[in-house]
Formats: structure tokens, C-alpha cells, sequence
């Protein structure tokens, strides 16, 4: 595979749980593609979210998290930054502006619709005012939820259905512009139109973002994902094309996931 | 016996019980409201206590309350954010959440000892700081554990999300959780405000009181309280009255606040 079309790249990668002694992730080598949508499968506990987790260092929200290996993140001059090295909250800040997330529950923050998107935007440092209701607005057409809310930009974004505050929480990252989106099965906890709804965007938006989605729901994987990565115990057993893990899977143990032997 | 014998009197047993608890609080305030709306007059308000009214007593009662915020309820949050937004729930953090606890069912008077001992004394002679302290250290608790306990109520997942958009802790913390928390952080205020406000211990050897109007908060100040626990054992009449129209008056005032209290986290759901 030719570097340029990789935008994240894991390499080596262990991770050990802080007070744990055995690594939670061993040796994952993973890369991430550009413009494509990866999926991360597997049965409860086998790592993937706390892998997707390391993807924007988020664990460190908590002490004593040890990491080692690489991940690397490469900008579109094809320079790499291993997001590993970075100890100054300043780079932290940063390399969550470019790697965004959302979360299984859908977490609004307890302020208007607009402002939600805008928080981002000022976290950024961005102060005219013209410019972050320009891409407010461009963020909400963006995230399919401009037409059920232009009309109620200043009403708290708690009163939205759980469908809509998770397609504004996809506004919220998609607005500050980032080059990776981690989704962490975004629609858990959503009813089945919900979920057809924010599968629609995240299909749409692999146009200017990659895209990581861990999800417990196997439809899910192969009908949104371009590359699936199926993890196990820690383990990443096995990373191809979609297509290929579904219906040709080399390992044995992927097949009887797929399959619903076990997990 | 049979079971469904049983069943009756055990109901008949806990009604009764129930019947003659809240009979207690409504004798309490149908006395209190008789006596107190008899002996009140529109004078009550606009003389102070040398007057035969209350005046004094209720800007008194209600600066030192309103002090005595203004110092615990800073301190009180910023101590709960630490609890649980920066502890990691340590051993300090343990220790320091069973402190609070202790103090918190501290006897009004021990403190009221204490804060004489150290702000009485030593400045010869009863002054309105002292019982601005006094009141403080009681309510320092109660904002501890209110916005400790509130801040637990907010997922952690919003901290995540607003961490994950690229916000400092401190950032996430004052603009989104404190947020999140907001209305029970204010009921407890309101509460724990409710509660000082009624107090007479920590007053009654630190600010003492006052018969007359004054700002002044070094020397001794007038209180409500103080002045019932004082105007009750008077012989005289008119000073008894003048004890039950404050007594009602303290009351209500008491029960609009946490009615307030209430109010408002019913209106959150």
C-alpha cells in the first residue's frame, strides 16, 4: 500500500489499563486509510474502543494509562507526527482538533444548538463572529440536521430527539474541520431510523474526513465500511478488505465471529 | 395470626405514626401562625428591636447569612470540584469527603465555641465577623458535599465529549459541567442558605446582638434568632408577642427559600 494513502498509522501499539499489569492491546499494527471508513469489530472486551480511544489520546483524561508503539498521524504534505510523543496539553488540544469523536450516548452539551457547534469553533481559538456562524451552518448542513433546526438554532440542544443530538454532536466534530472521526458505536443507542439516518452521513462524510468506526453490529460493518479490522482479546486478528473479511475471511476465528459461533 | 390481620395492623400502626409526626409539624405552625399574625403589625417592619420591632434584626440576620455565602459558597465549590473533578478519588480525597461529612453534623454551638475562641476573645469583644465566620464554617460543608454529589451526577462521557473537541480540563469543567450541575448546585446554595439563615448557636457568643440599626460588622449585630431566643424568656408581654411575630416571620422566610429550593429542581425534570 502506497504511504500516501494512509492518514493514521499504528504500529507496535500496546496499551496497559493504569493499576492492570497485562496489556490491554498487544503488538496492533493497523493502518488507517484516507477518505475510507474502517470498522472495528469484535466481541465485548476485545479492545477495539479502547484502541479507538488511544486514536485521540483520550485516555489520558485518566492517570497512569501507559502506552507503547507508534501512531502515527500523517499531514497532507505526507509529514508524520507519532501522536504517542505528545506530552503538553497544547498538542493534546491540537490533536483532537484534527481527530474528532463521538460517543455511543449522544452528549450534547447543556446549551443552545448553535452554540454547541460554536463551542468548538471558539475552543479553537476562532472569534469572528461572521466566520463561526458561516461554518456553524455549514457544519449543521453537513451533519443532515440543518433543516430540523434552522428554525431553533437558540433553543437548548437538550429538548432534540437522541437521533438529532447525535447527528449535532456529528455537526459539533465535522465543524472544526478534523482529518479523522472516531465513532464509538454512534447509534447504540438509537431506534433503527435513527441509525439508517447517521449511517447515510457517516457514508457521506468519508468524502472529506477518514473515517474509524467501532460497532457491535456486524450489518453495520459491511454495509458501511471499506476495510473492517476484527479484534480479539487484545489481539487484532485479522485487517482486510470489507468484502473479503465477510465473505472470504482467512482466520478461522473471524469466520466464527462472522458467523455468530461465539461473541 | 393471619396474615392479613397482620397486614391491617401494621398499616393502622404506621398510619397512625405518620398522622402524629406531620400532627406535630402542623401544630407547630398553626400555633406559630395564630400568635405570630396576631402579634404582627406593619410597626414590626419599620421599627428596629428598641422600637418594640424587628427591622434591624432582619438586616442583621440577612448580611450575616449573605457574608457568610459569599465566603463558603466559593470555598465550598471549589473544594467539591477538587473532590471530584481532580482527586482521582485519592486517599486525601477520602479523607477529606469524611471531614466534611464529620463537620457537617458538627454541634452549631461547639462551633459557635470555637469561632469565639478564635475571633471573640482574642478581639475583645462580641463583633458581626465572628458570627460571619461562624455561620461559614457550617455552611462550608453542606456546598462541599452538594457540589460533590452533583458533579457525580453528570455523565462522564460530557467531560469526554468536551475534552474530545479539544477543550482544556479546566475549560470543560467551568463551562460545561459546572453547567450540567447547575441547578442542583444552586439548590444546595438555596438549602444550605435556608439553613444558616435559622441558626442561633453559632450567633449567640460571636455577633450577639444589637437593639439598634448598624452596619458596622465589628461590633456586635443584630440578630432574629438571637433575639427570639432572648424575647422568649422576657416577662413581659409585649416582648413574647414581639418573640412569636418574629419567630413566624423567621419561619416563613425559611419556607419560601427551600419552597424555592424545591421549586426549581422540580422544574429541571
Amino acid at each position: 500500500m502506497a504511504k500516501n494513502n494512509i492518514i493514521m498509522d499504528i504500529k507496535d501499539f500496546d496499551f496497559t489499563y493504569a493499576g492492570v499489569d497485562d496489556p490491554s492491546l498487544k503488538k496492533i499494527n493497523l493502518p488507517i486509510e484516507k477518505n475510507k471508513i474502517t470498522a472495528m469489530i469484535g466481541p465485548s472486551g476485545c479492545g477495539k474502543s479502547t484502541l479507538l480511544r488511544a486514536m485521540n489520546r483520550i485516555h489520558d483524561l485518566y492517570p497512569g494509562n501507559t502506552y507503547e508503539g507508534e501512531i502515527n498521524l500523517y499531514g497532507s504534505e505526507g509529514e508524520k507526527q507519532n501522536i504517542l510523543e505528545l506530552k503538553k496539553e497544547n498538542d493534546f488540544i491540537k490533536l483532537r482538533q484534527k481527530v474528532g469523536m463521538i460517543f455511543q450516548k449522544p452528549t450534547p452539551f447543556p446549551m443552545s444548538i448553535f452554540d454547541n457547534v460554536a463551542y468548538g469553533l471558539k475552543l479553537a481559538g476562532i472569534k469572528d463572529k461572521v466566520e463561526i456562524e458561516e461554518r456553524v451552518k455549514k457544519a449543521l448542513k453537513d451533519a443532515a440536521i440543518w433543516k430540523e433546526t434552522k428554525d431553533r438554532l437558540n433553543k437548548s440542544a437538550l429538548g432534540l430527539s437522541g437521533g438529532q443530538q447525535q447527528r449535532l454532536c456529528i455537526a459539533r466534530a465535522v465543524a472544526l474541520k478534523p482529518e479523522v472521526l472516531l465513532f464509538d458505536e454512534p447509534t447504540s443507542a438509537l431506534d433503527p431510523i435513527s441509525t439508517g439516518a447517521i449511517e447515510e452521513l457517516i457514508a457521506e462524510l468519508k468524502k472529506d474526513v477518514s473515517v474509524v468506526i467501532v460497532t457491535h453490529n456486524m450489518q453495520q460493518a459491511s454495509r458501511l465500511s471499506d476495510y473492517t479490522a476484527f479484534m480479539y482479546l487484545g489481539d487484532l486478528i485479522e485487517y482486510d478488505k470489507t468484502e473479503n473479511i465477510f465473505l472470504n475471511p482467512s482466520e478461522k476465528l473471524t469466520e466464527d465471529y462472522i458467523t455468530g459461533r461465539f461473541g | 395470626m393471619n396474615r392479613l390481620l397482620l397486614n391491617k395492623i401494621i398499616l393502622i400502626l404506621s398510619t397512625l405514626s405518620a398522622v402524629i409526626g406531620i400532627g406535630f409539624l402542623f401544630w407547630i405552625l398553626i400555633t406559630l401562625s395564630y400568635k405570630g399574625i396576631t402579634s404582627l403589625h406593619f410597626s414590626t417592619f419599620t421599627n428596629d428591636l428598641v422600637g418594640g420591632g424587628i427591622r434591624n434584626l432582619l438586616v442583621g440576620q440577612f448580611t450575616m447569612a449573605l457574608m457568610a455565602s459569599a465566603i463558603a459558597v466559593p470555598l465550598g465549590m471549589m473544594a467539591g470540584i477538587y473532590l471530584r473533578e481532580y482527586s482521582n478519588n485519592g486517599k486525601l480525597a477520602s479523607v477529606i469527603r469524611n471531614l466534611s461529612d464529620v463537620m457537617m453534623s458538627a454541634p452549631s454551638i461547639v462551633i459557635g465555641v470555637f469561632v469565639f475562641a478564635l475571633f471573640v476573645d482574642p478581639f475583645g469583644g462580641y463583633n458581626s465577623w465572628a458570627g460571619i465566620v461562624a455561620l461559614a464554617i457550617m455552611m462550608i460543608p453542606i456546598i462541599i458535599s452538594t457540589t460533590d454529589n452533583m458533579l457525580a451526577l453528570v455523565p462522564k462521557e460530557l467531560r469526554e465529549a468536551g475534552i474530545a473537541l479539544g477543550g482544556s480540563k479546566h475549560k470543560i469543567i467551568l463551562q460545561i459541567v459546572i453547567k450540567a450541575a447547575k441547578v442542583g448546585i444552586t439548590t444546595g446554595v438555596l438549602l444550605s442558605f435556608a439553613r444558616i439563615i435559622g441558626e442561633t448557636a453559632p450567633l449567640l457568643f460571636t455577633s450577639a446582638n444589637n437593639q439598634f440599626f448598624t452596619m458596622d460588622l465589628t461590633e456586635q449585630f443584630p440578630s432574629l434568632t438571637v433575639s427570639i431566643y432572648n424575647l422568649a424568656t422576657y416577662p413581659d408581654a409585649e416582648s413574647r408577642e414581639l418573640a412569636w411575630a418574629a419567630a413566624f416571620v423567621l419561619t416563613m422566610i425559611v419556607l419560601c427559600i427551600n419552597l424555592l429550593g424545591r421549586y426549581m429542581t422540580r422544574n429541571k425534570k
